[in-house]
């Protein structure tokens, strides 16, 4: 009996880890910066290089923060989701232009309608690293403290927007 | 060589394009510290990389992080501990031992005591007779043999 119900219990103790193996996403890597402030920037506005947008310029808001850039592929699934979500005009989207040329992003962003508040154009890529960025598109959800509250890696679905962000959202609203 | 074979080893040395920016340093020791840091430092992008390793862009701007910092007389804890704070753990190649990563380290020391238990096992089970028929059954056994002999006899 015994010399059946080892190899049983091994293949299901085995079974049941690369079960796991499969659902979990390598690329998902937990961010350190959930619940701390979001880390400080000032960065020129695209289209309007002057002016410059920092951190407190959106304080005592709850907005979102998405990183994009017009040779990301993924960004381009991702683009309607984020229009929609513009129009219904819930939230702020900060677009961080993420080591993109200034013309080409403005020239995507004609094609594809434009979902950003405003874009902020980070060409070196320094304000990606604190932000921790290494798979564009990304969207952090920041509080009116301006703490980061929600971090998504890879394209937003209309799904996630309904179950994730909306309420997440709402929720922080409400929060004095 | 045939050409062939030179442009399957070609394609095959695709992974020897590695870092090739100059980086100029006073300090040799500054210098040392750059290449231990970005050779134990992951590239997030292809994580099987360091960034030394990596040509991603992202590499490559990790890379000039840890130059500039260290120009500015950051030490290596300094660099290590900013880049855990914005990208975690994971971007260490020698992670700290934590609850979180207990299993990763002692998971080779547990994978090792459980086999040495196996064999142990294995072994001590070798060595009694591997006979589990009971005794009844052998009885039965025999009479039978000696019945099946003795009609062997009087055909």
């Amino acid at each position: 009996m015994l010399k059946y119900v080892i190899p049983l219990l091994l293949f299901i103790v085995m079974a049941v880890f690369l079960a796991l193996g499969l659902k979990l996403d390598p690329r998902e890597i937990p961010s350190p910066l959930i619940d701390k402030p979001a880390p400080e920037f000032s960065l020129p506005v695209l289209g309007n290089p002057d002016r410059t947008l920092s951190k407190v310029d959106m304080a005592g808001k709850v907005w979102l923060l998405n990183v994009w850039a017009s040779w990301c592929f993924s960004c381009r699934e991702e683009h309607p989701v984020l229009n929609q979500l513009a129009q219904r005009h819930v939230v702020p989207i900060v677009g961080l232009n993420y080591k993109d040329e200034p013309g080409a992003a403005r020239q995507w962003l004609g094609q594809l309608g434009n979902p950003y508040n405003v874009s902020i154009m980070d060409q070196e890529g320094r304000t990606g690293i604190d932000y921790g960025v290494y798979g564009v598109p990304e969207t952090f959800v920041i509080d009116k403290q301006g703490m980061i509250r929600y971090k998504h890696t890879g394209p937003v679905s209309s799904k996630d927007v309904q179950e994730i962000f909306l309420p997440l959202i709402a929720r922080l609203q409400s929060e004095a | 060589m045939k050409p062939l074979q030179v442009i399957l080893l070609m394609l095959l040395s695709w992974n020897c394009l590695a870092a090739v920016e100059y980086r100029k340093f006073e300090d040799p020791q500054k210098e040392q510290a750059y290449h231990d840091l970005i050779a134990e430092l992951r590239c997030l992008v292809c994580q099987n990389q360091t960034i030394a390793d990596s040509n991603a862009d992202l590499a490559k701007d990790l890379r000039r992080q840890v130059y500039e910092m260290l120009q500015q007389g950051k030490s290596q804890t300094e660099i290590v501990e900013f880049m855990t704070q914005r990208y975690g753990d994971f971007v260490l190649y020698n992670p700290p031992f934590k609850a979180k990563t207990s299993l990763l380290w002692l998971g080779p020391v547990l994978f090792l005591i459980s086999g040495l238990v196996i064999v142990v096992f294995l072994a001590r089970r070798g060595k009694t007779p591997s006979d589990e028929t009971p005794d009844s059954e052998r009885q039965a056994l025999k009479a039978r043999a000696k019945t099946l002999l003795d009609d062997g006899d009087r055909s």
